[in-house]
């Protein structure tokens, strides 16, 4: 439902491509994630795919339709977007904050109603948030922060929801709650699912498809537990390491041996 | 616990801020060298022409009164605009180098005797007006120009740089001029409301309109820019055409209250902020209770520099920065 084909991106005068010909596709209810080392270009696709950049070559499009042709409104009725930190330089409450994804389905002139609220107070309680929402956004732990942007993105209503590492700055019980819920989001609610993340072991955990990426070029894609192979861990991060199946966990886990 | 509605909490919005101003601007004019009664003002069986307490309120007051509100609503909800669209709660026309691009203006004006009226308005409102117009264009044009989006590092340091800039050029333009001039633009300078009639307010009123008109599609969408212009636009916002709105809109009020007044300081950071504690942070709120409340304080400000040292006559800018500046300062600190 979601494609990127053969996209590239370059910074305005910088000459080396952030992304070079990078094609990837989500069909409905996948859940791939991207991963691979800082600055391999895993932000930028994402962004890509949120159409919040335009790519330099190649086309992003949604339900076979440019996402160009697309209007903002429209883009973010369909496709919600989760950055690594979100802060505010406003002191908005949690509420306010998860209210604000409704923009998107009100008109310019447009005041909430309480559908909006009803709908924005099922995203803080599918995200465990309900309890703070009257709390200032600015005051969470990053946990909380986390949690909360996701709610927000859920009010959106959009059935494809792109997170940007987000469990990157969570300790391992929130990244856990985390993996969790985003686990029940793509299976009760069917949302589909992109998400970028350089920790191999929450993509094994969460990912049914990974899409390897390093300088900016795709290694390759597949079903995780065909591609998280050692030989894959070695050519993303130069790292030697242990690839196997963990009995308990019950995925492919990656413990890190020595840098090659 | 259960939050009221956006629509309840507008409503009471407007009517407490509106409130204020409707008395701030009964209550002003009657007072400064002659009390007047409001009972006599509006004594229907004294003709006009013998009604002194009339012809004091609505000739002599009311003018200057209603250039204060106009003045201070347009430089408070400027400064709104500038905040959230820079995401910076120290924006203002004053930090930006607007208000210094306008007085440059101004002082060249006066420098090189220009003498021309457009829609109304005269050689020095218009010349400030292009002078602030041209400065914002400057800043912007650098906070822009190293990457996609906007630099607020970059453009708080250029407006920093922008204002001690133009203030060179002012006080070389001073040094030159004879005695006449740099008395025109000392006054100038110092922010006066002292409009001597309806016309310089009936020609800012165009302006005006057009910045509100402007301002009452934004207010949603400087919510969201305050998280990002990535996070806007993921929640729909078209951001560059936000921003080109909210800058537009921002510089026409700006223009607006400098053509009436000259560069009055620190109402665009002052209200804003007063205003964000009292109603919280959205914009839909902020916004029009800044335009109310900016309005209020500066009636009180202009009532305060016109009495206070009677008969003397303070300049209201040096009231505003009075105020302005150690708030500002504790702005920092509380920021931290």
């Amino acid at each position: 439902m979601l494609r990127a084909d053969n996209v590239s991106f370059a910074h305005r005068g910088h000459a080396p491509r952030v992304l070079d010909a990078v094609s990837v596709e989500a069909a409905r209810g996948d859940l791939v994630g991207v991963i691979g080392p800082n600055g391999s270009g895993k932000t930028t696709l994402l962004r890509l795919l949120a159409g919040t950049l335009a790519p330099l070559t190649g086309s992003v499009s949604l339900e076979g339709r440019p996402l160009s042709d697309w209007s903002r409104r429209e883009t973010a009725r369909r496709i919600a977007y989760v950055p690594q930190e979100t802060h505010s330089s406003f002191d908005f409450s949690v509420l306010d904050l998860v209210v604000m994804g409704r923009f998107p389905h009100l008109g310019t002139f447009a005041l909430e109603g309480p559908e909006d609220l009803a709908i924005a107070r099922r995203a803080l309680d599918a995200t465990g948030t309900l309890a703070f929402e009257s709390r200032s956004f600015n005051t969470l732990s990053g946990g909380e922060k986390q949690r909360v942007v996701i709610a927000s993105a859920l009010a959106q209503s959009a059935d494809l929801l792109l997170l940007d590492e987000p469990t990157a700055s969570l300790d391992v019980g929130h990244q856990l709650d985390v993996t969790a819920l985003l686990a029940r989001l793509n299976r009760e609610q069917g949302v589909t699912m992109v998400l970028s993340t350089h920790d191999l072991n929450f993509a094994a955990s969460l990912c049914r498809r990974l899409v390897l990426l390093r300088g900016g070029r795709m290694l390759g894609s597949g079903q995780t537990d065909e591609v998280l192979t050692a030989g894959a861990v070695r050519a993303l991060y130069d790292v030697e390491a242990d690839v196997g199946r963990h009995e308990r966990a019950g995925h492919l886990t990656v413990t890190p041996i020595a840098r090659v | 616990m259960r939050v009221a509605s956006i629509r309840a909490r507008l409503a009471i919005t407007v009517a407490a801020f509106g409130g204020l101003l409707v008395a701030a601007l009964l209550v002003a004019p009657l007072l400064g060298s002659t009390s007047i009664s409001l009972a006599r003002v509006f004594d229907g069986r004294v003709a006009f022409a013998d009604n002194v307490d009339a012809q004091i309120f609505f000739v002599a007051r009311l003018p200057r009164v209603l250039a204060a509100a106009l003045v201070g609503g347009a430089l408070a909800s400027a400064g709104v605009v500038f905040q959230a669209l820079f995401r910076n709660p120290l924006a203002s026309p004053d930090t930006l180098g607007v208000s210094s691009g306008a007085a440059f203006g101004a002082v060249a004006a006066i420098t090189f005797h220009l003498d021309f009226t457009f829609g109304g308005l005269s050689s020095i409102p218009l010349a400030s007006l292009a002078g602030g117009l041209g400065a914002l264009g400057i800043v912007y044009a650098l906070a822009t120009a190293r990457r996609r989006g906007l630099s607020t590092t970059v453009l708080l340091l250029a407006g920093v740089t922008m204002t001690a800039f133009f203030s060179a050029l002012i006080m070389f333009m001073q040094y030159l001029a004879d005695f006449t001039d740099t008395y025109r633009m000392v006054r100038w300078l110092m922010g006066m409301l002292d409009v001597g009639g309806y016309a310089p307010i009936v020609a800012a009123l165009p302006l005006l309109a057009a910045a509100y008109g402007i301002f009452s599609t934004l207010p949603r969408a400087l919510d969201l820019l305050s998280l990002g212009a990535d996070a806007a636009s993921a929640r729909g916002v078209d951001v560059l055409g936000a921003e080109r709105r909210a800058l537009v809109g921002a510089s026409l009020a700006t223009g607006a209250a400098v053509s009436i007044a000259g560069p009055v300081g620190f109402v665009g950071i002052i209200v804003p902020h007063l205003v964000r504690l009292l109603v919280g942070a959205d914009h839909r709120l902020v916004l029009p209770a800044s335009v109310l409340f900016g309005a209020s304080f500066l009636v009180v400000c202009d009532l305060v520099a016109r009495t206070m040292f009677s008969p003397l006559e303070v300049p209201v800018g040096v009231v505003t920065a009075i105020i302005g500046g150690p708030f500002f300062l504790w702005l920092l600190i509380r920021r931290g």
